[in-house]
């Protein structure tokens, strides 16, 4: 199972959090600092796991995470996943993500933490891996923010035909 | 309306949108949470708006601000009024919304379930998927309770998407909701197999969580998990699986054996690291399993081992970090094949990686020996020094005293240098572990008496200079050390050398400044040491010595008279009391001293850190029960003191145990003395065989250690440990020389009852005596103290509810699907949905209608009686399921339900029911296990039957003989004939269990038979699920009627002229063999490697002797210069067989044979690289056939793999191609086609030489087959 994971920059801001375990958000908050001390200390030439997050879990739960250019991606799974495999499914995701955003940098994620959770969402549910092909993921993604296009182009469509009858009325009134 | 729905979407315009307030955020870092306050205010007024799309635009910014760190559960609600937007945009912000912040005690969570229910049951297959989405993330016990049937359902929607989802889903609500697993079990089982490979894998998923927290109840699984390994490409699926099995082989050694070898092959073929990781780790954990060693497992330790090493030697800090972390597995039942990589896991120390570092000094621990533990705490004290921050300084001080207290001090060889190494680390600055060492240090004392001189005088120093230890600054760790000093020189006093002195040092004003219960055992240890002066001036004639000593205490005492600890004020002024009425005695002349020391007299025995809780309670004693009346409140206050007594050690207090009657006490000593003397590790004290050796005949008593002078005692700024190891190795090797002396004698001597000691072990390090004759004393335990079940396991655990017997569910589903208490619970709105096929709805009126009876056959089936009630009622349930959907589950039993009356009806309804894939393959997981071969037609089926009577499965060991019933049901009988039969049946109840089992076999049968268009695929399984034969790469090298030899090479990586030869030495004979030297006749190609100094021409002595019947593995590192063609080297091995009475000198010839496969090394290659070194030209063709190989492709590829160190690159169908690296990096590129039993090998190779020896010797061993 994972039971969180956390994105945030070199300077500990965090660019999304997940947690498959409840905890409160001051305590959330705690865990994203202890797990960015964690690992911001760390070499990017050592090994991407890491024990000791003393927060979530206990022993039997390890940190696995990936640092590219200004972000980390930490996972906090336990011993029913591969350390490699989860270093794998990080890759997809952060691929996932490029292809989405199309070069993906910090920004896209700050600007879109919905859009990221999203995109998550088709990854990773409840703490259990849903899919690793990226381009299922993908496909499933943009499926759904056609719908989304298709909403608002609707409801676009709406108001201005709801606009119509109003400049007549208003010009009246003018 | 309409001016309503454009003022919202107006403004909307005005509004700020997520992206203006993450703008906005950043444009106010000066007052961020002023900013947000204000944000916050918009947002609330946004949410009191009617317009969905402000709601949602809101709610959107709300979790942005949740990740902050904001509480937002004061919009709940509002977050359940988007969820229920009927516009999928709204709806997804809603449920992310409510996905990141409700939880649990969220109280508008129960008002979401219809909602949920409804966005479930919606056409729009994503907003379906967004409410499973959401409702993972915040599943309560009343949702998964109220919405567990409308998931089921979406098992078998008919979009992949929406399937996955419910699958994983299902996970979460078993956690909530237990009740809902066995009704979803069967459907679960079923997505094993979906088509979707999606599906499939959150199957596994599922199903992989659930056997990890209870593995037992899904031990059935493995036949249809093994088929899933053999066939599935998906290589999470393939690492899940593998994982799983890893957690089911403790609980069955036999599904081990059957895995092993397509791990093995998985090993050999996987180009993925993770793959290939996992695969190590459960073989690991087989072989932790079948402690047992099969001939051909030590080849499978010495493949992961191998595996292993590659990793750590990997760039790749990852690789290295898992190489070391599995290696620590192993280490726990193999160490001996991870101690010959010691230099690797020193290596690591030095990495840069503190998680590589903290795994090598994991490993660390179980490598040491008496040889090396000197050496491997030396470089961990170096490794102290060096080492930046405390908590890895920390780590390494705690394992350097794990690895030296392991297993009662079993690898220390002298304690002196331990103490010294215990008082090294107490310069260490601030560590938190002041309390262990100091533990350490009084254990050592307690417990080895010999070293108690040496470690007095070494607490002494301690004491004298405790000013380095205090210092300027509050070192509150290490202080803790003192505790032990102080407490150590006042018990064993009577070793010191100038206890004055000492006196002196534990009465100093500065000890004020100790915390309290240091102080206090400063103030009690004082009262020992005075009393022990006391003594020892008291012979003298100048009374004045001994006058001056109570004066002492009197002036320094009042001190701690005026502690604010009550603990050392109380004893201070005891004492101080106590000294002045000796004062008074000694003024009068009066000998006290004897008095004095009495005070303080008695044995003080160790005691075991668990005993106190072992100790039975009386019978009679009510615990619980007030002895006195409960006290009034205002007494209560008086206790206070408690918590600081309870602080301090054990030891601390006293146990006196001078009113044990004598008698009983030597019952105790004599009992303890028998078990010490069972105990292999324990070093005994009692004059021995071993103190023969090193002390003069007769010294009864254990000598006192002389204290070597060369060592510097009173310098306590100097490291002194060293010296200890440099006079330690002296001291082994003078012992070395002198026990060979003895022994001859010895052996002239004849004294056979003394010699056993030298047949005990082969390992040379038993040969390692301890410094000095050490008696440990063994911990005490109280009598009848009971046997500890020490149950770690959180009650907590939800897992623990899931704790469910799925087998028994999986056997009945058929017959009886659920009893009421374990229907899913239906709105009834809904109820026709649920239960769509009209046979379920008759099992809804049989279970109502049954129910008391139902309740009573469940009871009935545990408890054996009123079977024929039972009888015909499960024929009733029988005629009204017969269709039921989950028939096709009803199989695939352990044992567990051997009782079960009713078996006849399962097989009924398997012939009733379509079989389905799931019944084909999971046939009975005893049957599976015990490698019988799986019937593929039905003239097969009746061998088969008896095949499996006769096969040694517990099953059939619990049935009775078997015999042959007459109205054994025929695949057609129907249901009536059958009926009858069970009449038949009631009569002989006890042949019923043995009866079942046939109809087990039976069924099976049935399935083959039945199911035509399934046959082809059985027929696949059973290839594929037929276990390879056992490889091994060890061949036989020589052998004759004393000792037999096999080998293996493999290539060095590392060095690309070096190949090590291991060979494993089997002695055959009774006698004990010993001084093997292995020789061989260098080639101008090939060149033992010999130690340096040692000629072309000497033998390498074997370093192990060989007791009877066992066999030992040494490695021989040869030097190559070329390697393209095989080689062979005449070597011989010569050897002493020693009798009770005799020895010989034997030899044994034997021709090395260096093939070239055996330069060559299974290196993992991708297929572009490949396709590349293809292309590049560089490489000569070459190829070969083979004719008439009947065997599987897979199993073909296996031994090409296995056999000549190939890797598996791609493999199509019946072709595949394969590489290989030879040391010298020659590489070696093969392409395998089969076409019925030709099998064509094309291969590419820089070296055409090279490349033609290696065909060759690939066809020979196939012509061998």
């Amino acid at each position: 199972m994972i039971k969180a994971i956390l994105i945030f920059n070199n300077h500990g801001k965090p660019r999304l959090i997940r947690f498959y375990q409840y905890f409160a958000e001051d305590m959330q908050q705690q865990i994203i600092r202890e797990t960015f001390h964690l690992v911001s200390k760390r070499d990017d030439n050592v090994c991407n796991f890491l024990e000791g997050g003393s927060l979530i879990g206990g022993s039997d739960y390890k940190l696995i995470y990936r640092h590219y250019a200004t972000l980390y991606f930490v996972f906090c799974v336990d011993s029913s996943e591969s350390e490699l495999g989860i270093l794998d499914l990080i890759q997809v995701f952060v691929e996932t993500l490029d292809k989405c955003f199309e070069n993906v940098c910090e920004l896209d994620l700050i600007f879109h933490m919905d859009k990221v959770h999203y995109i998550l969402q088709e990854v990773v549910m409840g703490g259990m891996v849903l899919e690793t092909n990226m381009n299922e993921i993908v496909a499933q993604v943009e499926v759904q923010n056609r719908m989304e296009k298709s909403e608002s182009h609707m409801e676009r469509m709406l108001l201005r035909r709801h606009l119509e009858p109003l400049s007549p009325h208003s010009h009246e009134l003018g | 309306m309409a001016l309503k729905i454009v003022k919202g979407s107006i403004d909307r315009m005005f509004d700020k949108n997520l992206q203006d307030l993450v703008r906005g955020i950043r444009n106010h870092k000066e007052d961020e949470a002023k900013y947000i306050s204000t944000c916050i205010d918009e947002i609330k007024q946004e949410l009191k708006q009617d317009n969905i799309a402000v709601k949602a635009n809101a709610v959107c910014k709300l979790t942005y601000l949740q990740m902050l760190g904001y509480d937002v559960s004061w919009a709940a609600f509002n977050i359940v009024e988007v969820m229920s937007s009927s516009k999928f945009t709204y709806k997804r912000i809603g449920y992310l919304a409510a996905s990141q912040c409700f939880h649990e005690s969220t109280d508008v969570i129960m008002l979401t379930t219809n909602q949920i229910r409804k966005d479930l049951s919606s056409p729009n297959q994503y907003d379906t998927g967004v409410a499973l989405t959401g409702l993972s993330c915040f599943v309560t016990p009343d949702l998964a309770r109220d919405l567990a049937n409308d998931i089921m359902t979406l098992m078998s929607h008919t979009k992949p998407y929406i399937r996955k989802k419910a699958v994983l889903i299902m996970y979460k609500v078993f956690l909530k909701y237990p009740e809902s697993l066995r009704p979803a079990f069967p459907r679960l089982k079923e997505k094993l197999e979906d088509p979707d490979p999606g599906v499939q894998s959150a199957a596994v998923n599922v199903i992989c969580e659930l056997a990890r927290r209870n593995p037992k109840n899904y031990l059935s699984l493995a036949p249809l998990f093994f088929k899933l390994m053999t066939s599935s490409t998906n290589n999470w699926v393939l690492i899940k699986i593998i994982k799983l099995f890893g957690a089911l082989t403790p609980l069955e050694p036999r599904l081990g054996k059957k895995l092993i070898e397509p791990l093995t092959n998985l090993i050999h073929s996987t180009s993925a690291m993770s793959l290939l990781y996992e695969c190590v780790n459960t073989v690991i954990a087989v072989l932790i399993s079948l402690s047992s060693g099969m001939p051909n497992h030590s080849a499978s330790i010495q493949l992961c081992v191998q595996k292993l090493r590659i990793l750590i030697e990997d760039s790749d800090q990852n690789l290295k970090y898992l190489g070391l972390l599995a290696m620590s597995k192993i280490l726990k039942t193999h160490p001996k094949s991870v101690q010959s990589h010691k230099d690797l896991i020193l290596q690591c120390l030095d990495d840069k990686d503190e998680s590589i570092r903290l795994r090598a000094l994991d490993l660390l621990y179980g490598m040491v020996s008496k040889k090396n533990l000197m050496e491997i705490v030396k470089k961990l004290m170096l490794h102290v020094d060096k080492a930046e921050g405390t908590t890895y300084r920390d780590e390494l001080l705690t394992k350097i005293i794990d690895i030296c207290s392991q297993s009662n001090y079993q690898y220390i060889t002298n304690f002196e240098w331990y103490i010294s190494i215990l008082v090294e680390l107490t310069r260490l600055e601030g560590t938190r572990h002041g309390h262990l060492i100091a533990s350490q240090m009084l254990d050592v004392a307690i417990r080895v008496k010999a070293i108690r001189v040496f470690a007095v005088a070494q607490m002494a120093t301690l004491l004298d200079n405790a000013h380095l230890l205090t210092g300027n600054v509050q070192r509150k760790g290490i202080c803790e050390v003192l505790y032990a000093a102080a407490w150590i020189c006042g018990e064993f006093s009577e070793h010191l050398d100038n206890p004055t002195q000492t006196l002196e040092a534990m009465l100093r004003p500065k000890v004020a400044t100790l915390p309290g219960h240091i102080q206090a055992v400063y103030v009690q240890n004082a009262a020992k040491l005075f009393a022990t002066v006391l003594k020892s001036q008291e012979g003298n004639t100048d009374s004045t010595a001994a006058q001056e000593t109570s004066q002492l205490m009197i002036d320094r005492l009042p001190l701690f008279v005026q502690s604010a600890n009550l603990e050392v004020q109380e004893r201070a002024s005891c004492i101080l009391q106590l000294v002045k009425y000796i004062q008074k005695l000694q003024q009068k002349d009066v000998e006290i001293a004897e008095e004095v020391i009495a005070l303080f007299a008695g044995e003080l025995n160790p005691v075991a850190p668990k005993a106190q809780k072992k100790v039975p309670v009386p019978e009679g004693l009510d615990l619980d029960a007030w002895i006195n009346e409960p006290p009034s409140e205002s007494e209560s206050e008086d206790e206070q003191p408690r918590a600081i007594f309870a602080k301090e050690e054990p030891k601390h207090s006293r146990p006196r145990h001078t009113e044990v009657d004598e008698k009983e006490l030597a019952k105790r000593r004599e009992a303890r003395k028998q078990e010490q003397a069972n105990n292999p590790f324990y070093i005994k004290s009692s004059p021995s065989s071993q103190k023969v050796y090193q002390e003069a005949p007769g010294v009864e008593h254990i000598p006192v250690v002389q204290i070597d002078l060369s060592v510097p005692l009173k310098v306590p700024g100097l490291p002194m440990s060293d010296q200890y190891v440099k006079l330690e190795e002296e001291r082994r090797q003078k012992d070395r020389a002198d026990k060979k002396k003895k022994e001859k004698k010895k052996r002239k001597e004849k004294r056979s009852g003394r010699g056993k000691r030298h047949d005990s072990g082969p390992e040379s390090e038993e040969d390692i005596t301890p410094a000095h004759m050490v008696d440990i004393v063994t911990e005490e335990m109280p009598e009848n103290a009971l046997p500890s079940d020490d149950d770690d396991k959180d009650p907590n655990d939800p897992h623990k509810a899931l704790d469910i017997d799925l087998d028994n569910l999986m056997e009945m589903a058929g017959r009886r699907p659920l009893a009421d208490s374990e229907k899913l619970p239906v709105r009834s709105h809904r109820a026709a949905e649920v239960l769509k096929s009209p046979a379920q709805d008759g099992d809804a009126e049989s279970a109502a209608s049954q129910e008391p009876k139902k309740k009573s056959s469940k009871e009935k089936r545990e408890k054996k009686k009123d079977k024929d009630r039972d009888r015909k009622k499960s024929k009733e349930d029988k005629k009204k399921k017969k269709k039921h959907k989950h028939e096709e589950k009803g199989e695939d039993l352990l044992g567990g339900q051997a009782e079960e009356p009713v078996v006849q009806s399962e097989a009924t309804s398997e012939v009733a029911a379509p079989p389905t894939s799931t019944t084909a393959e999971v046939s009975d997981l005893d049957f599976w296990l015990s490698n019988a071969p799986v019937p593929s037609n039905t003239q097969e089926a009746a061998t088969v039957v008896a095949a499996a009577e006769a096969a040694p499965t517990s099953e059939v060991a619990s049935g009775t003989a078997p015999d042959s019933e007459p109205d054994e049901p025929k695949d057609t009988e129907t249901e009536e004939t059958k009926s009858s039969k069970h009449k038949k049946k009631k009569q002989k109840k006890e042949k019923e269990e043995k009866e079942k089992k046939k109809k087990k076999k039976h069924h099976h049968h049935h399935h083959h038979s039945d199911g035509g268009g399934e046959e082809s695929v059985q027929n696949g399984t059973v290839e594929e699920e037929e276990p390879l034969p056992p490889m091994s790469n060890y061949c036989l090298l020589a052998e004759n009627s004393y000792i037999k030899m096999v080998n293996d090479i493999q290539g060095n990586l590392q060095d690309g002229s070096q190949v090590v030869v291991s060979v494993i030495f089997e002695n055959k004979c009774d006698s004990f063999l010993k001084s093997m030297e292995f020789n061989v006749l260098d080639s101008l190609n090939s060149k033992l490697q010999r130690p340096e100094g040692s000629g072309p021409h000497d033998g390498l002595t074997v370093p192990f002797q060989l007791p009877p019947g066992v066999s030992n593995e040494a490695r021989f590192v040869f030097t190559m210069q070329s390697i393209i063609t095989p080689q062979k080297l005449k070597g011989t091995l010569t050897f002493i067989v020693k009798n009770e009475d005799s020895s010989t000198h034997e030899k044994l010839d034997f021709k090395l044979h260096f093939t070239c496969t055996s330069y060559l090394i299974s290196t993992p290659c991708y297929s572009d690289a490949f396709a590349k070194l293809l292309e590049s030209g560089d490489l000569k063709c070459s190829s070969v056939k083979l004719e008439g190989v009947v065997m599987p492709f897979h199993h073909l590829l296996a031994r090409i793999c296995f056999r000549h160190h190939f890797s598996v690159v791609e493999r199509i169908d019946s072709c595949a191609s394969m590489y290989s690296r030879s040391i010298q990096d020659h590489h070696v590129c093969l392409l395998v086609k089969t076409s019925g039993q030709t099998v064509s090998i094309d291969a590419k190779c820089d070296e055409p030489t090279l490349l033609g020896n290696v065909l060759d010797e690939i066809k020979q061993t196939f012509s061998q087959c």
